[in-house]
């Protein structure tokens, strides 16, 4: 599901945007995927969210939901740009709020 | 309406439902599926291959709750982006959603499919109540269809935060809004004891 392995696109505006768009070239800081707090989705579903996708424990699972409860959003994974889109497109699959953004502290 | 799942000896899940809970929950998901669509491959003909190849919009869709079940994966709610950020978010948003709406649709397509499947394989035997057993399978399927659903009805009721949902349960009785607050809160405990069962 990378974006690398995609057609080369036809329409050649699109082109020109994409290019200058994936220029940027920070590869050394890693990307992180953060869920955000909503005020539908259960405690309950998001820790077994978590625990299912992730294969993270209980305490874990549970601290992270807190975190997203409480702080509003937490950082749930880091990887290859690659691997975030991923875990954004699989939370979206469970209807959790997610983006994924560059690890710039 | 009580409404609670109960693990079944050897993995899935049970629930009875009368007449009305099934026909509430079917018209629910109907519609979930009626709003999802076949979404952006709209225009190319009637091929599946052609299908399989088309790429998903890159446009946010217009409807709130599309809106919520497929957000931006690149736009931080909190962050306060300069403008050539914002716009590169917009261009990375854009790009994910042309590679992934159309799964992410289909995959919630899917999970609402079958929970209709499964009411309309119910058969009460004259009974008040139907009991609904799931598989493990068909349990996961439920319980993402329930969190669409009630994304779907916290989306149009406006649930925007902890306080919104508080309001829901001191509604009069005359309010509009009433009968699908009830639906809500129902779902939720569905969803709720539906987890517990499949809590590893």
């Amino acid at each position: 599901m990378g974006l690398v392995t995609s057609p080369a696109p036809l329409e050649t505006e699109r082109t020109e945007s994409a290019e200058e768009v994936f220029a940027v070239p920070e590869p050394d800081v890693p990307w992180v995927t953060i869920v955000h707090n909503d005020p539908v989705n259960l405690m309950s579903y998001v820790t077994y969210v978590f625990q299912t996708y992730f294969g993270y424990s209980k305490d874990k699972a549970t601290k992270l939901m807190l975190d997203v409860h409480h702080k509003g959003r937490a950082v749930v994974s880091s990887g290859s740009r690659e691997e975030m889109e991923r875990d954004v497109q699989a939370m979206h699959g469970y209807g959790l709020w997610a983006t994924l953004q560059q690890d710039r502290k | 309406m009580p409404g609670h799942f109960e693990p079944l000896p050897g993995g899935g899940a049970a629930v009875a439902l009368d007449d009305v809970e099934i026909s509430i929950i079917r018209s629910l998901a109907v519609q979930l599926l009626e709003l999802i669509g076949p979404g952006p491959a709209e225009d190319t003909p009637d091929d599946p291959l052609a299908e399989l190849f088309a790429e998903g919009p890159s446009e946010p869709p217009a409807d709130p709750v599309l809106r919520r079940l497929f957000p931006d994966a690149y736009s931080d709610p909190e962050g306060a982006p300069g403008p050539k950020q914002a716009e590169e978010e917009r261009a990375y948003s854009a790009e994910f959603r042309r590679y992934t709406e159309n799964d992410l649709r289909a995959g919630k397509r899917e999970n609402a499919l079958a929970v209709i499947r499964s009411l309309d394989a119910l058969d009460s035997g004259g009974k008040e109540a139907a009991l609904l057993k799931l598989s493990p399978g068909e349990s996961q399927q439920w319980l993402s269809a329930l969190n669409d659903l009630r994304l779907a009805i916290g989306s149009r009721l406006e649930i925007t935060d902890e306080d919104d949902s508080d309001l829901l349960y001191h509604l009069p009785d005359e309010d509009p809004r009433k009968p699908m607050v009830m639906a809500y809160l129902w779902l939720g405990g569905l969803q709720e004891t539906l987890v517990s069962t499949l809590m590893p």
